[in-house]
């Protein structure tokens, strides 16, 4: 396995997934690049959204190795030595590598530090946005308010150790323009400011890896555009990188380094965005033709 | 004619449209209220002399029954739904006012209602002296009792969003651990005290275990039967428990070890006053009062603390929970050991007050009750909890104090036999009236700028 500035972040190496007799995933194999944007494209029910829930934790994969480091990427050479092992995790130095398959989903966030958004917004609505911001550091304030004890007996020994809490959540509320809303329950924000939150608070948990199902979903234009410039500044200014599962293809062609495309589970593009526009098989897939088109496209590409 | 006049003609027609829709619906209520009653009101079977089963008519009852509510259901069509549009369409002129009302009223409420609660048996004392005895240990050491169930449940179904149905077993647990323990070892209220909220704890997390990947109705059904294990072997395991004779005889809490009783060492006798049985109702009114302060602290502590906004991000979305790293499970359990410690606390105070228990202070009623409360009190809200408390149980007492309704009902009448219904009664109205409860909006833990409330809409429930 490679090491060097090139090393991936994440490795998904023959990922199945069935349920029951539907095979959602099928022998997938990709890799999302150390600090960059990799998005997953393919038509409705292509099976992304399974892709994201295998990578963190919320399904048991059927077959295949999810495998995650953190550092450089030098720690790769010890991935067959973790497998064979059986542990979760190997650290070495100041690195290590996760297997995600083999982790419940709290720790794939608290551990090997995957963060994600959902398709289907889910905030706490009832919560203020600040409030939002502060639970998505739990584990954190959890060690500082030294499990529970001190915060209740030396309550200002812990509120000093809050106040970096507060500091992250004002600096990510100030990046998604958030701030001025922060008093305000996440309920009442609007569609778009409802997206933005639920990527500010996952970047509260400090992630290694950062997954968004279709971020750009119900956004308009405008929107749209300010999306790409907030995903660009994390790209630029954090270590953070992206796997990204969109449908507009703005955003998907405007920012991302490389496009793994799915259809019925299975990958049938990989490349850069230029590579993957061209691609007949994609276009026959993705953009969708004629069911009489089909058959000529698909002789076409020798399928 | 309609073209020249039309503003007069028009709410002419409107009424007229009004009125045949609210006869034709009170006669559709005629109908199905009297198909309902017919059976259940209109016939009786009643025994003869010969011990034979004979039907009886009760059509002049039923009718005027079902006259009655043709009427009541008249009179809200006609008079109430339009007040209440014309109210809704009303400007809100006087909301600004009426806004700054209520948050004086908002502020003012908790130190006032504190006050007079650490007042209230001095008030009793000086204005009734005869029945300072009953009105201290009836209203508020019972109240006080029933405000302190209602905050630790708070904690598992308002703030978690776990709906526990068995929660009377903790407190079971708590008064158990405090008689067999106070008895069997002589050790004094105050050790027990804290010793019953932790094996009443241990029990919270030993049925938490199993239990909390359960969710929703599945959670409320077993913690119901776990409820009724409790009881049921509190009945059954005679040697242990003395079964349905319960336990008597429980030490009574003492002052720092001076009793409250009439002898040399006693409490009178050491501060030099005449004997009195309301010394000890004091002492206990203001223990049980203490208890449910700290239990009111920890519980504002926690709120404020990564757990207890935990516990109500649970409640929220658990999902979202887990995508941020949040061990869904620990915190449930925590969320159950707290509020089942509280339970304990007031259970070993309980066996302490009353000196005597059996199973049958334990019965599903007890949990059902407490979570009456905490639903009517607007779940999460300590303040609501507290108020649902007062009327719920001062409610009950005081239908035992109502005697003059005899004179109305006949003498035969027991007030308190209706008790349930005029419950039930109470509480469809609060449900439709204020369907989150007395206090329906939610205080946030934490503010960055502004403490603003949020709208009870916006909350979710919980499921499991
Ligand atoms: N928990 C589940 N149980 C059974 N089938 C599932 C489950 N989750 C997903 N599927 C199925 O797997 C397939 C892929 O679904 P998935 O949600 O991953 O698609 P997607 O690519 O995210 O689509 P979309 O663009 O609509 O979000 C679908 O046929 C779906 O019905
Ligand atoms: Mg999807």
């Amino acid at each position: 396995m490679t090491a060097g500035p090139a090393a991936p972040v994440l490795r998904v190496e023959h990922l199945t997934m069935r349920f029951g007799g539907l095979v959602a995933v099928d022998d997938l194999s990709f890799a999302a690049a150390r600090g960059g944007i990799t998005a997953l494209i393919g038509p409705n029910g292509a099976g992304k959204t399974t892709v994201f829930n295998c990578i963190t934790g919320f399904y048991k994969p059927t077959e295949g190795r999810i495998a995650l480091a953190h550092g450089d990427g030098a720690i790769w050479d010890e991935v067959d030595t973790l497998t064979d092992r059986g542990t979760r995790s190997l650290h070495r130095g100041g690195e290590a590598l996760f297997l995600l398959e083999r982790m419940p989903d709290y720790l794939v966030t608290q551990q090997a530090r995957v963060a994600r958004t959902f398709q289907n917004i889910r905030l706490f609505t009832g919560m203020t946005v600040f409030e939002n911001m502060l639970v998505a550091q739990h584990n954190t304030l959890m060690v500082s308010s030294g499990y529970t004890l001190i915060g209740v007996l030396a309550p200002h020994i812990y509120g000093r150790a809050e106040k970096a809490a507060v500091e992250k959540a004002r600096y990510w509320l100030e990046q998604t323009d958030l701030l001025e809303r922060a008093d305000d329950p996440a309920g009442d924000l609007p569609y778009g400011a409802q997206r933005r939150l639920e990527i500010a608070r996952a970047m509260c948990t400090d992630p290694v890896l950062l997954c968004l199902d279709e971020p750009a979903a119900g956004l308009n234009p405008r929107e749209s555009h300010q999306l790409n410039e907030l995903l660009l500044s994390i790209r630029r200014e954090h270590t953070t990188s992206i796997l990204l599962i969109e449908h507009d293809m703005s955003v998907v062609m405007q920012i991302s380094d490389h496009v793994v495309v799915l259809d019925y589970g299975v990958k049938i593009s990989d490349g850069t965005p230029e590579a993957v526009r061209n691609d007949q098989k994609v276009v026959a897939a993705y953009l969708g033709v004629e069911d009489e088109e089909v058959a000529k496209v698909e002789a076409e590409v020798g399928l | 004619m309609a073209v020249a006049a039309p503003d007069t003609a028009l709410p002419h027609t409107a009424a007229r449209a009004n009125l045949a829709h609210a006869l034709k619906d009170a006669a559709i209520t005629a109908l199905i209220s009297f198909a309902l009653l017919l059976p259940l009101i209109g016939f009786k079977t009643v025994q003869n002399m010969r011990n034979e089963l004979e039907l009886e008519t009760r059509i002049p009852l039923l009718l005027a029954i079902v006259a009655i509510i043709t009427a009541a259901r008249l009179f809200g069509s006609l008079v109430i739904e339009p007040w209440r549009e014309r109210r809704a369409l009303r400007p809100h002129a006087e909301d600004a006012r009426l806004t700054a009302l209520k948050t004086t009223f908002a502020n003012w409420f908790t130190p006032f209602a504190m006050g007079f609660v650490l007042v209230y048996p001095l008030i009793i004392m000086v204005f009734f002296p005869q029945g300072a005895l009953k009105w201290i240990d009836n209203f508020g050491i019972q109240i006080l009792i029933y405000i302190m169930l209602g905050w630790g449940l708070n904690i598992v179904v308002g703030l978690a969003g776990l709906l526990d149905l068995g929660y009377v077993a903790f407190y079971a647990v708590g008064s158990y651990a405090y008689a067999l323990l106070a008895k069997e070892f002589g050790l004094s209220f105050w050790i027990l005290l804290p010793l019953a909220g932790i094996l009443s704890a241990f029990w919270g997390v030993l049925l938490g275990f199993p239990v909390l990947r359960l969710r929703g109705d599945y959670l409320a059904i077993v913690t119901l039967a776990f409820g009724e294990i409790i009881r049921l072997i509190l009945i059954n395991w005679v040697s242990f428990t003395g079964g349905y004779a319960g336990v008597s005889g429980i030490p009574r809490p003492t002052l720092f070890g001076i009793p409250f009783n009439a002898t040399e060492q006693g409490f009178a006798a050491t501060f030099g006053l005449e004997f009195n049985p309301i010394h000890r109702t004091l002492f206990l009114y203001y223990v049980i009062l203490a208890l449910g302060l700290v239990t009111a602290y920890v519980t504002i502590r926690l709120r404020q603390l990564p757990v207890g906004r935990a516990w109500e991000a649970l409640r929220e979305d658990e999902i979202a929970c887990r995508s941020l790293g949040i061990n869904t499970t620990n915190t449930k359990l925590t969320a159950f050991a707290m509020g089942a410690m509280f339970a304990g606390f007031a259970g070993s105070f309980f066996a302490a007050r009353q000196g005597f228990i059996s199973p049958e202070s334990f019965t599903f009623l007890e949990s059902a009750t407490i979570l009456s409360i905490v639903v009517l009190g607007g779940m999460g809200s300590m303040i609501g909890v507290a108020v649902a408390a007062v009327v719920m149980i001062g409610g009950t007492e005081i239908m035992r104090e109502l005697d003059f309704l005899k004179y109305i009902f006949g003498n035969d009448f027991d007030p308190t036999q209706y008790r349930m219904l005029i419950f039930g009664f109470a509480m469809v109205l609060i449900m439709i009236w204020k369907p989150r409860g007395l206090v329906g909006t939610r205080e946030p833990s934490a503010f960055y700028k502004e403490r603003r409330t949020i709208l009870g809409s916006h909350v979710k429930e919980g499921h499991g």
